[in-house]
């Protein structure tokens, strides 16, 4: 696909602008903001791209009220660069995916929204949607719409923002976000268990977040992994890692009760914080299939205690490489050649339900094959009614979720 | 007395074929599912809301979610409006009905479906009690967190209605950070299973937009819920202050601090008054605010917490504090808190209000609304989710003299524009309904309230589904479907 011509807009009045006269046009837009995820989703057919990039900049931080607003272009790094200062930090630990996909550029806030991008802490402090207050977005006719708002707690009306996020800019160009930050952990270490397999993993895990220590990240490297990360504290062998976070005397206690359980099901080491703070950025950043080749990566959901038995399933079948998050529920798959969606697929039914997402693979891939869970049915028509209620032209990012929106 | 909040005027061919359409309901549901008699519908005359009363068609309380579309099917093919109702406890008149429309009551649908404790998630019908999801996994080791005061009595349906919250969400998130999935009844009788077990679902974020909509969307009839591991203990801890400033410049630097209680309460000296009444939990009398600051965690981890409370609300000039000693103290102390709605209504009439208020907005907050009751001549009690923002003024009024009662309405408008003017918001958790329909502009612009009527539109075509709220009734565009019976009825009721 050639490149198309790019606008970078400085205000979100141009945003509004751009959009209308596209609208009145008839013409597809690919909406953008740092483009370090174009890679993943359907490759988009428009005629020209709307970059939020310029649009940037934080527009409000008090550290005291854990609110921060600011443009959609505003990158990542500015964003946890100020928090830093003041201690503080995003809840949902958001991927960066440009070691995986082998993207250049960076990050933008706007762009962790519209993908709902929630990395390990999801399991104890919810997903990029839960952390979002509010946005400014400008809509498929060129309306410029506000939803929620800067406070913690707000029923007020329909919640658009909720919807905004996760939709990758098929219902509207973010131009502005607000979103709820927490102070950094005073300290943070992981507990390792060694030598699980990967059911043993699943209850070890489950065990875990039974009991009243606050795991803030559960996660199983099974042996073929686990020589892929930095330190993990364990050599040769699955490490299954389960980290606390929080006030020193507290993660002190804590630490002691996760041992005592965790003793009994294999060898227990301690990943202390540094390291700790090290191998939670691997795991976010999907480290093991970041290997430099566009073999078939999934990012699966499912229920916690059914991510290993997809996984058995699918061994039995073709060749599959795979570590596990949130607690077996997010399980990364790289498959050794083709993407084997229709298996891959029919089995997650089978075990109850969740979804896959093609994260990584060549274009010509992700054209003809799915990338996003296809939906069926009323939910389907009731998907395609909404985003005809956003963009009623079809425009923004066509085709990047589904063929049909 | 007179009325301020106007209903839609009631579609009279509707009510003329009333006859017809109980003989109609009555193929769709046992008999014991269906109620007509004048007197046995009055309870469901009104809600928490109790300003406002309009009697209902009728009332059905279905037993299945196949019987809940049946009578949705029916209702759309006919378009006669819906009223979905959990336990009727809603604050902002959000299950109110009106002379035209079916009650769908969801109250015997009551079962715990499942229970699953390695995927921490719990399968509930949508009549089931808040508390009783708690109740039922307690002795597991395991909690749902959202607690809204009503919780004895409210069902989770009506939790996804209005997105309830509660005083312990300032840890934990409210209801639609602890919801998994629903089983949801559509417009058109269909019925769709919307998320599950696993932590995200394909597609856009349909739980996202459902929870909170304030049963315009569909008719929530199960609920996947998030169990979470109860901690070991809990220890709510009295601060007293001698005044408001003191205690908000409190409770920003314990948020500010790296520090995240389970909650935080504010009561001032009215509220304290008024509880410590009812409760006897033990609130120190001598203060004009009061923080009730809870922590969690084992006894080390709680004492090492509130070692660090205590320094800083010591450096804001804490007058008393007061440790729970037992488990007995701590509930009482919670008792007084929770009752604080009840409690007044035993000694006045009230509204109470929701709004929301960027933390550093506290203190200003609180003085413009004695300001603000003071110049209508009314009295105010204050108790509210202090770390979240969330203020509940109760504005205390003689519900017998109109003239007070208007006055007590136009006060609690003006303290909820004051919020909006802040950088906060109308309702934090009790839902716009009636209360605060025609104060949506205040906040919103006609395109952001038309980007919502048009979402809302795409789950509810005719807008059959509880009609007469949220959306201000003039604003509603003319040439969307639904609303040709959008002419206000302004009458003055008895």
């Amino acid at each position: 696909m050639s490149e198309v011509e790019t606008r970078y807009p400085e205000t979100e009045q141009e945003v509004a602008r751009i959009v209308a006269d596209a609208f009145a046009a008839g013409l597809p837009i690919e909406v953008r903001g740092g483009g370090t995820r174009k890679g993943f989703g359907r490759p988009v057919q428009a005629a020209s791209a709307l970059s939020v990039a310029k649009l940037s900049g934080i527009t409000n931080y008090d550290p005291s009220e854990l609110v921060m607003a600011a443009r959609a272009g505003t990158s990542v790094a500015e964003v946890e660069a100020a928090l830093a200062v003041n201690n503080q930090m995003l809840t949902f630990e958001p991927i960066d995916h440009r070691p995986l996909l082998g993207a250049e550029g960076e990050p933008t806030i706007g762009g962790v929204f519209a993908g709902n991008i929630s990395g390990p802490r999801r399991i104890l402090a919810g997903a990029a949607r839960d952390s979002l207050l509010g946005v400014r977005f400008v809509n498929g006719t060129g309306e410029i719409v506000k939803s929620g708002g800067r406070v913690m707690k707000n029923v007020t009306g329909l919640d658009l923002v909720k919807l905004l996020a996760g939709s990758w800019g098929t219902l509207g160009v973010l131009s502005e976000v607000i979103f709820k930050v927490l102070p950094r952990p005073e300290t943070t270490l992981s507990v390792a268990v060694a030598g699980l397999n990967d059911a043993q993993a699943a209850e070890a895990m489950a065990a875990a977040l039974a009991m009243s220590v606050e795991v803030s990240g559960a996660a199983h490297l099974p042996e073929s992994v686990v020589h892929k990360f930095a330190d993990v504290g364990v050599r040769g062998s699955a490490a299954t890692v389960l980290r606390l976070e929080g006030l020193e005397p507290s993660v002190e206690v804590r630490r002691a009760r996760l041992i005592a359980e965790m003793s009994r099901r294999g060898e227990v080491t301690v990943v202390e914080h540094q390291p700790s703070l090290q191998l939670w950025r691997e795991i976010r950043d999907v480290v093991p299939f970041a290997d430099g080749t566009m073999k078939p990566v999934w990012r699966v959901s499912v229920a916690p205690s059914q991510g290993h038995q997809l996984v058995a399933a699918l061994r039995l079948k073709t060749g599959v490489d795979a570590f596990y998050d949130w607690q077996g529920g997010l399980v990364w798959l790289r498959m050794e050649a083709d993407p084997e969606a229709d298996l891959v697929r029919r089995y997650i039914k089978a075990l109850g339900g969740g979804h896959a997402t093609l994260v990584r693979a060549d274009a010509e891939t992700r054209t003809s094959v799915p990338v996003f869970e296809p939906q069926s049915g009323p939910l389907l028509a009731l998907s395609g009614r909404i985003k005809d209620q956003f963009d009623p032209g079809g425009i923004l990012n066509p085709g990047r979720m589904t063929a049909a929106v | 007395m007179s009325e301020l909040i106007a209903f839609l005027e009631a579609d009279k061919t509707v009510i003329s074929r009333r006859p017809a359409i109980i003989a109609d309901l009555a193929k769709l549901l046992p008999e014991a599912c269906l109620i007509t008699e004048e007197r046995a519908l009055v309870p469901f005359d009104t809600d928490a809301f109790v300003s406002y009363r309009r009697m209902p068609l009728a009332v059905v309380l279905p037993e299945t979610t196949a019987q809940v579309a049946a009578v949705l099917k029916y209702c759309n093919d006919n378009s006669i409006p819906v009223i979905p109702r959990g336990a009727g406890t809603s604050l902002s008149g959000g299950a109110i009905p009106q002379e035209d429309a079916i009650v769908i009551g969801v109250s015997k649908m009551n079962r715990i479906l499942e229970v699953d404790y390695p995927n921490r998630a719990a399968v509930v019908q949508a009549g089931v009690t808040n508390i009783s999801i708690s109740q039922a996994v307690e002795a597991d080791g395991f909690f749902y967190a959202p607690d809204p005061s009503s919780q004895l009595a409210c069902t989770i349906g009506g939790n996804i209605g209005m997105n309830s919250g509660g005083a312990h969400c300032l840890k934990y998130g409210v209801t639609t950070n602890n919801l998994m999935g629903v089983k949801m009844v559509m417009f058109d009788g269909s019925i769709v299973d919307i998320g599950g077990r696993a932590l995200d679902s394909a597609g856009y974020d349909l739980l996202g937009l459902i929870c909170g909509s304030e049963g315009q969307l569909g008719i929530v009839t199960e609920a996947t819920v998030r169990l979470i591991a109860k901690p070991e203990g809990a220890r709510p801890v009295l601060f007293g202050f001698d005044n408001s400033v003191a205690a908000g410049a409190c409770v920003t630097d314990v948020i500010g601090s790296g520090i995240i209680p389970v909650a935080i309460e504010y009561m001032d000296k009215p509220a304290i008054e008024i509880c410590e009444a009812f409760a006897k939990a033990g609130y120190p009398m001598d203060v004009e605010a009061l923080l009730i600051v809870e922590v969690e965690g084992s006894d080390a981890e709680m004492d090492a917490m509130l070692e660090r409370i205590i320094e800083i609300a010591r450096r804001h000039g804490v007058k008393t504090i007061k440790e729970s000693q037992s488990a007995t103290e701590a509930a009482l102390i919670w008792k007084g808190r929770k009752s604080a709605f009840g409690a007044t209504g035993r000694i006045a009439d009230y509204i109470c209000m929701d709004g929301t208020v960027p933390l550093g907005q506290l203190s200003h907050v609180l003085q413009k609304t004695s300001e603000i009751i003071d110049h209508y001549g009314l009295r105010v009690a204050n108790v509210f989710h202090a770390g979240d923002g969330n203020m509940h003024p109760l504005i205390l009024f003689d519900a017998n003299d109109p003239e007070e009662s208007l006055k007590a309405e136009k006060a609690g408008n003006d303290i909820l524009r004051l919020c909006v003017d802040v950088g906060g918001c109308l309702t934090g958790e009790h839902g716009v309904g009636i209360e605060k329909r025609d104060l949506m502009r205040h906040q919103y612009s006609d395109a952001d309230l038309a980007q919502q009527m048009r979402v809302r539109g795409a789950f509810d075509p005719q807008w059959i589904l509880n009609p007469s709220k949220v959306f201000p009734l003039d604003g509603r565009n003319g040439s969307q479907p639904g609303n040709q019976s959008a002419a206000t009825d302004t009458r003055t009721a008895a």
